[in-house]
């Protein structure tokens, strides 16, 4: 990684990188997230008018000029885990390892940290290796996936791929005049409640099946969806099980 | 936001300067962490105090039911000797092998492993700072206990200086001792039984529980021949103590000798430990 072997930890390696740990505080729990800040400028040796510069920025970025100047233990775990990427952040880290950063967290405060994780990665063309139980997190932030299960690679490669090889069927769910009929040459029914019927169709056969279904059927809502990433994931473990 | 990485190659930075910049901040930060807890920091330094106390109280009445000495030393000169220990005891507290195993443990140093700095450099510099604080709640303490027991202090300037050098090195040759001690906790998970033999023989063999010239010759012996010595009886005599300028000087070569060995023992077991580390935890 970055021209280095990670377990030597070699100090100019570990200088061009940085670990935000969602259920860890790494800022000093009596002091101000400031002086922390400083603290980390001291270890990786920034130069002060640069991390002056970033600081500033990053804190207006995630708006907590007023989180800052109090002592991180009154801070919330949403507040804290904004001060604690931003210092993660003030050496301009080339790879940011982030483990479950919005554990714990309110949907509001992961929409923003994953914005901000995004915007990060995007202007300073950094690597960002998430590891997180949310989906969300993953759908919202990574173009390559890894399933790691008992220390084996289940699939590398990008999120549509895996989903493509593992559910390789999409849903469709319709809201008919009358559901009462066979509906079952149009695909697998997983799901019926009342005119809602939800169908599981091969990818292949989405487009004609619903062109089929707008044909034949008084269709009063259609919907077309890829499986849930949730699933997408649970069948990979389940198909690792089997074999 | 500009996109030019801020870290520069090692190579172009000033290794000491980064580290005297790092040791300054750390402990400025340490400094003002104790004041931000200035109540219980001082309350754990009155409870501190309380273990030289009874020392003092025990030893000053035997010297008094025997005859006004014991072993050679009057009932001011123990006062003298645990007003001093007291100070010394104060500078050097160090990260423990208890804080080894809860980082090990619970999987704290995760964090701290991916820094470009070795722990031990933020343990050393954390503890060191802190003793700005510990030493100003102290003083207070000195004076009441000066004034409650009546030392027998005759000083000279060269021992003033020497005991200002002591007291580092007791804490350098402590802070490696029970560093290499923590390190244990990479294979065992606890080290509490080992921690408090280790405090067994620091009680006895370093001037910690008595002074050492209470105990039998061959004790003494072994003593000097030990690390624990050169953290409290060496520290402490420079001041209390009659030594001559040679004894003075062969200790502080003591000190640095345990120093060097310390860091010798604390990076040969680092090198094997680290290899076993699995980040775990809550």
């Amino acid at each position: 990684m970055l021209g280095h072997v990670p377990s030597k930890r070699e100090r100019d390696f570990l200088r061009r990188i940085s670990l935000v740990m969602g259920n860890r505080n790494q800022l000093q729990w009596g002091l101000p997230a400031l002086d922390s800040f400083e603290l980390n400028r001291s270890i990786y040796q920034i130069p002060r008018p640069d991390f002056v510069a970033l600081r500033d920025e990053l804190i207006a970025l995630l708006e907590i000029g007023d989180l800052v100047r109090k002592p991180v233990r009154q801070l919330s775990l949403g507040e804290r885990m904004k001060v604690e990427i931003v210092g993660s952040l003030l050496h301009r880290p080339q790879v940011l390892f982030l483990d479950e950063p919005t554990i714990g967290l309110d949907v509001t405060m992961q929409k923003r940290i994953r914005e901000f994780v995004a915007l990060y990665r995007q202007r300073h063309e950094a690597t960002v290796m998430l590891t997180s139980h949310y989906m969300a997190d993953v759908e919202a932030l990574c173009e390559r996936v890894i399933v790691i299960h008992h220390g084996k690679i289940l699939f590398d490669g990008d999120l549509a791929a895996l989903a493509d090889t593992v559910a390789a069927w999409k849903t469709i769910a319709v809201v008919l005049e009358n559901g009462a009929g066979d509906l079952s040459t149009y695909g697998d029914v997983i799901h019926r409640d009342g005119d809602l019927v939800t169908f599981r169709v091969p990818k292949a056969e989405t487009a004609r099946v619903t062109a089929r279904l707008l044909a034949e059927q008084d269709v009063l809502d259609l919907n077309v969806e890829d499986p849930p990433i949730e699933d997408v994931i649970e069948l990979v473990f389940a198909r690792e099980a089997v074999e | 936001m500009s996109t030019t990485p801020i870290t520069a190659p090692l190579a172009q930075v000033n290794r000491l300067r980064s580290l005297v910049d790092f040791y300054l901040t750390t402990m400025r930060t340490a400094v003002q962490q104790q004041f931000q807890y200035r109540a219980a920091t001082y309350m754990y330094l009155v409870g501190m105090v309380a273990e030289p106390v009874i020392y003092l109280v025990v030893w000053s009445t035997i010297a008094d039911q025997s005859g006004g000495t014991v072993g050679g030393l009057t009932a001011g000169e123990f006062a003298a000797y645990y007003i001093v220990w007291t100070l010394v005891r104060t500078m050097n507290i160090v990260f423990t092998p208890y804080g080894w195993e809860w980082r090990i443990r619970e999987g704290e140093l995760s964090g701290q492993l991916l820094r470009p700095l070795h722990p031990i450099h933020y343990d050393l510099a954390w503890f060191a700072g802190g003793k700005v604080p510990w030493v100003l709640f102290y003083l207070p303490i000195a004076v009441v206990l000066t004034l409650v027991f009546n030392p027998t202090f005759d000083v000279r300037p060269l021992e003033v200086a020497v005991f200002g050098v002591a007291v580092w090195g007791a804490y350098l040759i402590r802070t490696f001792n029970q560093t290499a001690l923590g390190l244990i906790c990479f294979w065992t998970t606890r080290v509490g039984a080992l921690f408090q033999l280790y405090i067994v023989l620091e009680l006895l063999l370093s001037g910690r529980l008595v002074p050492l010239t209470l105990f039998p010759e061959w004790v003494q012996t072994i003593a000097w021949f030990l690390p624990f010595r050169w953290t409290f009886y060496f520290p402490i005599q420079t001041l209390v103590g009659d030594l001559t300028n040679a004894e003075l000087l062969g200790g502080l070569a003591m000190q640095v000798f345990w120093t060097v060995v310390g860091i010798g023992v604390f990076s040969l077991v680092w090198r094997y430990a680290i290899r076993r580390y699995t980040a775990v935890g809550n």
